[in-house]
């Protein structure tokens, strides 16, 4: 079978799995599934771009995924001008205050050396930080105490929603600048352990700065894209597309705004994947192979190494953040204790290496695959428990509990995916080419 | 018959070969010098005789048994002892205890030949519970022949034992060889200080290329004028 | 002024001593696992928390069998003894895990970045597998006698205002580190095994040259990573609670421990346990109300004097693990590799 002929195959494969669950599940589940396997295909398709062409192991996904739900918020939600006005000088000032102990620092770093330059080092952390919260505390105590029930936080720009796609990317991409600056030079496995600390002090952050985010108690209701259904249902373009949908009106409501979102994504993924392609294939892509290959060499040709690897691992944590952005979007509601590693993290990589390293195609699909798999595991490990324990007794303990823990037969399978695909098939469904 | 041979031996590190058909044997109480210009396929031709380079053809037998399909582990516990050039100590274990790592295989009496250890490197006896990674670079070297010498092995191989070690001690280590040597044990030795080592060498190998170029006793090669002004600088 | 030193102390040793030293030797033993994998097998493995969740999981379900029957120890702890059989069951997971997942790319000589991607996939089965046999939900197995010392006790005892609460879990915690570590001690330092673990994991090269067989020491570092996480699971839980989730977060502070420790150095990952715990629990600590007690009434302030809130606690390890890392990637006691 050809290279394009087994993508063919691959791809028919998703959509027959798709209409199936339509047609013997719901349509809307089947639309919600393609939704969330688009979103995490950009995701993949960043973590490929750093580990695929770069080698670099980066394992902080959840943290670029939640600053692009920040940037959900923060360009979404109308401003709240009573909180501005009660803290918004005091964060000004502090933000200023924080700003210049950082270039008071630099400063002291760039002209000074030995013990003076330790001691005004820490002085200046000491004195700014003292000044910093002398601004910042009752600032947050004033933004987070008005009105805590409806809001409690600054809120955002109440920008268009869209806007946060770009913002998100770029708030990721800032991110991934500091951070790789710093990390970078670590070896593969240190990088991983370092950038899955980084991304969890960024949701500590995210989930604790209740004047920023509101923390845990969410940001709900942002705005969308695309019509709500409620009011769609009313507009008269949208009838004739009633009857062409089928059912009735809030079930095409439904699928309509769905489908929507569905467009809406597949062309920022499209879009993604085009450029990533076009990189793949440029002087610029051969150049990032040739490192990955062999860093001494290339590094010996003259290649900026680092500055190559800075440069792509912001790049695909741009990705991942405008996905992040995307996903919020979706859910219309910014929670950041959602961002576990285990989902947001180790399941996007379970779908690059799946789908093959270093082939765009390739995390695409496996995006898909596992996407499905994760979401379809659930339904099928309660069909598979209940076939099972159809003959027991109701009150039998055993069935309760079998019952209980259908649903983590998941974790178990995605784990067994990985591990299969690793030892069985190392290059993924759709090898690398050259 | 030598204890150790290798014959007519061709390969390399699976690219293309190194050693072409290139042939060295070391019998017992002998010290054996292979020597060459850089590149010439000098430790090459010692990791094959351990195993740690494939042979494509030829044959590598110890006494009489041919050990050329063993795994260098295997040849070890037959009987040859080596020391690498470099990273040749547990650096974070003391003195005795690399000693007792060296007799992983043997461990009925060790304290017996740990003792013959000692008194061939005296100084060992007085670090034996310090770090070897503290030690010098010429203590180093004895700790890490003390460790191939505690399997009792009948052949020990050193590739270039003196890299990076001053004058004085060389001439103290070499001395300490010719010891090994009169126990009966067959030392084969790689060197980069060939003049000094051919003056202990009851057999000296110079190789070019991977080939056998001269092949006599130490001695010898030493007042071979066209071995002197091509590979001993004059 | 003696009796607020005196109070100062009680309030500090309450708070942040006990606790520290509690949740420290639990976070050791666990890092001693994890050091002990990387210095030998040389990855670090995302693993070992949900290894150390499989092994307390399976001691809770023997302590409730044995609960069920009326088994009890008494005053201690019905889970030492369901320990055993938690141990044995950790120990299998991580030898088959290593035979049918980590043995092909040791053979194969993988780099250490494929190892810690098939040790995510064991982490993916593993975390399964224990949310499969005890829920998901908040587990509490400890029974026996809760308080050596009450703090009611403690201040009818010595007539101070505050009062030192002393759990029976905390001290046995340090009893059952003390005697691992000093058991672990002993067998590296003074058996030929435990001597051939530690020359395989300075030189792997000239280990094999001296005839150690990698299979054997692989093993037995199994071995012993999964009955240490088993101990530090059992003990954390008997300490606080038993939950899934939490035993996965644990996997960072444990990784903190051993990298600031230095990878690969066992006494490098018991001070680390110690320095992670200890700045956790001291820097999210309010010490207005002990500064309130040694200085002046008019320099009190009104905050409450708190480091870092204690929203962030968790973060800390990931500071120290990240800043290590970054400023001094040996450790403090002069690890292997990078």
């Amino acid at each position: 079978m050809s290279r394009s002929d087994s993508r063919m195959v691959l791809w028919g494969l998703i959509v027959a799995l798709l209409i199936a669950v339509a047609m013997f599940q719901d349509v809307a589940v089947a639309l919600t599934i393609a939704q969330l396997c688009l979103i995490s295909a950009l995701m993949a398709l960043g973590i490929n771009l750093q580990w695929g062409y770069a080698g670099l192991f980066n394992a902080g996904v959840m943290g670029f995924a939640a600053l692009g739900g920040l940037a959900a918020t923060l360009v979404s939600v109308p401003p709240v001008r009573e909180a501005w006005a009660l803290g918004g000088a005091g964060i000004a000032a502090a933000a200023i205050a924080f700003i210049a102990t950082v270039a008071a620092i630099v400063l002291s770093n760039r002209k000074m050396s030995g013990w003076p330059r330790v001691a005004a080092t820490l002085i200046f952390a000491v004195v700014g930080y003292a000044i910093v919260s002398h601004f910042l505390a009752p600032a947050i105590l004033a933004v987070e105490s008005h009105d805590a029930a409806q809001t409690g936080y600054l809120g955002g720009l109440g920008l268009p929603v869209m806007w946060s796609w770009p913002v998100g990317g770029l708030l990721a991409a800032g991110a991934a600048w500091l951070v790789g600056r710093i990390t970078l030079g670590l070896r593969a496995d240190y990088l991983a352990i370092a950038t899955l600390g980084i991304a969890e002090i960024i949701i500590a952050v995210l989930k604790n700065e209740e004047w920023l985010t509101r923390g845990v108690k969410n940001v709900t209701g942002l705005s969308r894209p695309v019509p709500f259904e409620i009011d769609l249902q009313q507009e008269q373009w949208f009838q004739p597309l009633v009857s062409l949908l089928g059912g009735d009106g809030i079930t095409a409501a439904a699928i309509f705004v769905k489908l929507a979102y569905l467009v809406l994504f597949a062309l920022v993924l499209a879009g993604a994947y085009f450029l990533a392609e076009r990189a793949l294939h440029s002087p610029w892509g051969r150049m990032m192979r040739a490192i990955r290959d062999d860093r001494e060499a290339a590094a010996a040709m003259g290649k900026d190494v680092s500055a190559r690897h800075l440069q792509i691992f912001v790049l695909g944590s741009a990705l991942i953040g405008i996905a992040g952005a995307m996903l919020t979007t979706l859910d219309g509601q910014f929670t950041p204790g959602a961002y576990n590693p285990l989902r947001f993290t180790f399941l996007i990589w379970v779908m690059v290496i799946v789908g093959g390293a270093g082939s765009n195609m390739g995390a695409v699909l496996g995006s898909f695959f596992v996407w499905f798999t994760w979401i379809e595991a659930e339904p099928l490990g309660q069909w598979l428990a209940n076939a099972i324990v159809a003959g027991w007794p109701a009150d039998s303990l055993l069935r309760i509990r079998l019952l209980d823990v259908a649903p983590h037969l998941r974790l178990v399978l995605m784990g067994l995916v990985l591990l299969l695909v690793m030892r069985f098939r190392p290059a993924g469904l759709i090898p690398m080419r050259g | 018959m030598s204890l150790l041979t290798g014959e007519a031996m061709c390969g390399g590190y699976g690219g293309a070969d190194i050693l072409h058909d290139c042939t060295i044997q070391v019998d017992k109480g002998q010290v054996a010098v292979i020597v060459g210009p850089n590149g010439a396929g000098k430790s090459t031709a010692m990791k094959a005789l351990l195993g740690m380079v494939p042979l494509r053809t030829g044959s590598v037998r110890l006494a009489d048994n041919d050990i050329g399909k063993l795994s260098p582990q295997e040849r070890v516990s037959a009987g040859i002892g080596f020391v690498p050039q470099t990273d040749n100590v547990f650096t974070s274990l003391t003195v005795e205890e690399n000693l007792e790592i060296g007799a992983y295989l043997r461990r009925e009496n060790f304290s017996t030949v740990a003792a013959e250890i000692y008194e061939l490197f005296p100084v060992l006896k007085q670090k034996r519970h310090q770090f070897a990674g503290e030690l010098s670079g010429g203590q180093r070297q004895q700790v890490a022949i003390g460790r191939a010498l505690m399997t009792r092995p009948q052949v020990l191989l050193l590739d270039e034992p003196t890299a990076g070690v001053s004058p004085v001690v060389m001439d103290e280590f070499f001395d300490r060889v010719v010891d090994i040597a009169e126990t009966g044990i067959a030392v084969l030795m790689v060197e980069q200080n060939a003049r000094q080592a051919l003056e202990i060498a009851d057999l000296g190998y110079v190789l070019v290329q991977g080939r056998n170029r001269y092949t006599d006793a130490g001695e010898a090669l030493l007042a071979n004028p066209e071995v002197r002004s091509s590979f001993l600088g004059g | 002024m003696v009796d607020g030193f005196l109070n100062a102390a009680v309030l500090f040793a309450n708070f942040v001593l006990v606790p520290g030293i509690a949740y420290g030797a639990q976070l050791a033993l666990g890092a001693l696992g994890i050091t002990l994998i990387f210095g030998i097998l040389r990855f670090g493995n995302f693993a070992h928390g949900d290894l150390m969740a499989l092994g307390t999981a399976v001691t809770i379900l023997v302590t409730w069998w044995l609960q069920a029957h009326g088994v009890s120890l008494g005053p201690l702890p019905t889970a030492l003894l369901a320990l055993p059989i938690g141990v044995a069951a950790a120990v299998a997971v991580a030898l088959v895990s290593d035979r049918l997942v980590f043995r092909y790319y040791r053979v194969t000589r993988a780099t250490p970045v494929t190892f810690m991607i098939a040790s995510v996939g064991v982490m993916f089965v593993l975390n399964g597998a224990v949310r499969f046999i005890i829920g998901v939900d908040d587990q509490n197995f400890a029974d026996g006698t809760r308080f050596l010392i009450t703090a009611n006790g403690f201040r009818e005892m010595t007539g101070l205002a505050e009062g030192l609460a002393i759990r029976s879990t905390q001290v046995l915690t340090l009893i059952v580190a003390i005697v691992a570590v000093a058991a672990l001690f002993w067998f590296l330092q003074k058996t030929v095994t435990g001597k051939a673990m530690r020359a395989f994991s300075d030189n792997e090269n000239l280990a094999r040259l001296s005839g150690i067989e990698p299979g054997v020491i692989v093993a037995y570092a199994w071995i012993i990573a999964a009955t240490l996480a088993t101990l530090a699971g059992v003990l954390y839980g008997l300490d606080k609670s038993f939950k899934p989730f939490t035993y996965f977060q644990l996997l960072m502070p444990m990784f903190a421990a051993a990298i600031v420790g230095g990878i690969g150095q066992p006494v490098g990952a018991i001070v680390g346990g110690f320095l992670v715990a200890f700045s956790e629990v001291g820097l999210t600590y309010a010490y207005k109300k002990l500064l309130a007690y040694v200085v002046p009434d008019s320099w009190a302030s009104d905050g409450l004097i708190q480091l870092i809130a204690t929203d962030y606690k968790f973060s800390i390890s990931f500071v120290i693990l990240v800043l290590t890392l970054l400023a001094r990637p040996t450790g403090l006691f002069k690890g292997k590799v990078i």
